[in-house]
């Protein structure tokens, strides 16, 4: 043993191991991430490719049409359309206000010990499955909306016609909407939290002492900051009622009308195909199905993208939180 | 000062609003708990946990068939979905170049905000659509959903090990693969554990997804993969679309039973999810 050659046949080997488990576990790892991808594009593949002889046969003119009528053989998406941009824009309304409320409150009121808890609370509220809600909603919240919420929003504000004649099932688009909204304000109320929390304290001191009231110093250092994340998880809500499809399919009714009044019975794109469930009787009407669900896919898309890019590229406090 | 009192009236207002939002959302859920919790109530038996459906039309019957089916389709959804996710996540957080990290983590975003009824349509057009509903095919469709809940928690607290952890074993001489397997795999396995079991509760009470794949069921306990299986939300979804009231008290104590289940899951996995974190940033 003269001199200890640079490199032992074992170390050698020790190296080669080393490099050769690197890349294995590159590739496996790369493999798991690369099937998120290719799971995307199969979805929207798949959704397309099953629509195409709806697709072919009514084209974009689909979208517009108002009839479902499997033995007739015609189908058009509006009135589900309707469905969906109605009971998700009422749900978006009551939820919004609301959400950035209790948001504020966690974040800027709330006595320490509380903050947790009611936090805690309304995450709760996000956990509960759409089933479970669904069947309270068309058990108790329904009839008692149609008892006495919708009588007395017809006697005070029937003038609107918004506000039509109650009724007497509870199910409708309302019934919908109010299901909606206790869906989608936990989920945009822990976003606004985050965002409040991330709001730098020298900000809001700066305010305090030159001051403020806590609701000046509110309105005008922490919503001004927050704006574009706010808006991003108000979109991100749309999307969730937008896709809801069990509960809102319990509680909406079913139906094909279009009007003014929010409470008679309707469908969203979602709560149709849910409803179809047990098959459907046509190969045209499965594929007008799935035509349905791409207009959804497409909406889905759409939420989720914007409500990313704002939060990506317009959210000044992204980089400053820790 | 007339002033002043009114900023400081407005002030109040807004206060007393914002405290009366979040009472309202408590209450909102105290009140879905206690009706679920007392209509429920009535119905749990021994015999809802030991019997499976009864025929349709006839009285008594559990739902022990749908039990089993569930604990199936979750299991078998966990083992197809966690595996993924922490693969995903060990690569976005140790391995992928920054502009490729950004483009998967822009698709996961996107595969968590679909509507779960498109994954559930997906998996019928994939799996269904020429074959017939399964067990494989409602876990498959619960596993897309999973995914990318396992992937953001992993990805969480693989970024919460510290810095200094994976640098002394790099500069020790490990080579990466045993750092990411010996090292920070196993510092961060509370930390998956937690996001795994948020994923069960979550597909537990999926609906959407199971109606396509696994909802023509039969009455009797069911443990072949290859046919439906019976389950939770969709025996509740069925039930609370039928008039009879009988079926409705099923109903109830079946959501209460999912009801506590996804809850409790949620707590626990919240707790835990603060104590390993704490462990983990000291």
């Amino acid at each position: 043993m003269s001199a200890v050659p640079t490199t032992s046949p074992l170390q050698a080997r020790r190296r080669f191991a080393g490099r050769f488990g690197d890349l294995v576990l590159h590739g496996i790892t790369l493999a798991g991430a690369l099937s998120c991808v290719v799971l995307v594009g199969a979805i929207v593949w798949k959704i397309l490719a099953l629509s195409r002889d709806s697709f072919d046969r009514f084209g974009l003119s689909f979208v517009t049409a108002q009839d479902w009528d499997p033995v007739k053989h015609v189908f058009g998406a509006l009135p589900f359309i309707y469905g969906t941009v109605v009971s998700s824009l009422v749900a978006l309304v009551l939820a919004t206000p609301l959400a950035i409320a209790i948001g504020l409150y966690l974040s800027e009121l709330a006595p320490r010990g509380v903050r947790g808890v009611v936090g805690s609370l309304v995450e709760l509220l996000a956990a509960i499955p759409s089933v479970v809600l669904g069947l309270w909603g068309i058990l108790v919240l329904g009839p008692f909306l149609a008892h006495h919420v919708e009588p007395w929003l017809h006697r005070t504000l029937g003038f609107i016609p918004l506000f039509g004649d109650p009724q007497q099932t509870g199910q409708g688009l309302f019934t919908a909407a109010v299901i909606l909204t206790i869906m989608i304000v936990p989920i945009v109320a822990s976003i606004s939290r985050e965002l409040f929390l991330g709001v730098p304290r020298e900000l809001e001191h700066g305010a305090l002492a030159l001051g403020a009231t806590r609701w000046e110093m509110v309105r005008g250092v922490i919503l001004p900051a927050t704006r574009s994340g706010i808006a991003a998880a108000v979109i991100l809500g749309l999307g969730r009622a937008v896709g809801e499809a069990i509960a809102v399919t319990q509680v909406i009714g079913g139906g094909t009308r279009i009007g003014w009044s929010l409470f008679p019975p309707a469908d969203t794109l979602a709560s149709k195909i849910a409803s179809n469930y047990q098959g459907a009787g046509s190969g045209l009407e499965t594929s007008s199905l799935l035509y349905l669900a791409a207009i959804l896919l497409a909406l889905g898309l759409i939420a989720n993208l914007v409500a990313q890019i704002i939060v990506r590229r317009f959210d000044p406090l992204r980089g400053a939180r820790p | 000062m007339s002033r002043y009192r009114r900023r400081r009236l407005v002030n109040r207002t807004m206060e007393a609003l914002a405290t009366v939002a979040a009472l309202l959302a408590v209450v909102v859920l105290a009140i879905v708990v206690v009706s679920v919790a007392r209509r429920g109530g009535g119905a749990i038996s021994w015999d809802l946990f030991t019997k499976p459906q009864a025929l349709f039309g006839q009285p008594g019957g559990g739902i022990a068939n749908a039990l089993v089916g569930t604990a199936l389709l979750v299991l078998l959804a966990t083992a197809m979905a966690v595996p993924v996710g922490v693969l995903t996540a060990v690569y976005l957080t140790e391995f992928a170049p920054r502009r490729l990290a950004l483009g998967i983590q822009v698709v996961l975003d996107v595969l968590a905000g679909l509507p779960t009824i498109v994954i559930g349509i997906f998996v019928y057009a994939l799996l269904v659509i020429g074959h017939v509903q399964s067990g494989f095919a409602g876990a498959f469709a619960l596993a897309i959903i999973m995914l990318p809940l396992v992937a953001r928690a992993t990805q969480e607290v693989l970024m919460l090990v510290p810095g200094t952890l994976r640098e002394a074993s790099l500069a020790l001489g490990v080579r990466r693969w045993r750092t990411v397997v010996g090292i920070i795999l196993p510092s961060s396995v509370g930390g998956i554990l937690t996001g795994t079991v948020l994923a069960v509760a979550r597909a537990a009470g999926e609906t959407a997804p199971l109606l396509f794949t696994s909802s023509i069921f039969a009455n009797t306990v069911q443990t072949d993969v290859t046919k439906a299986l019976p389950n939770i939300p969709v025996l509740i979804f069925t039930y609370s679309e039928q008039p009879d009231p009988a079926l409705h008290e099923q109903a109830w104590a079946a959501a209460l039973v999912l009801m506590a289940f996804v809850l409790i899951a949620s707590l626990a996995a919240k707790a835990f999810f603060y104590r390993s974190r704490k462990k983990l940033t000291g």
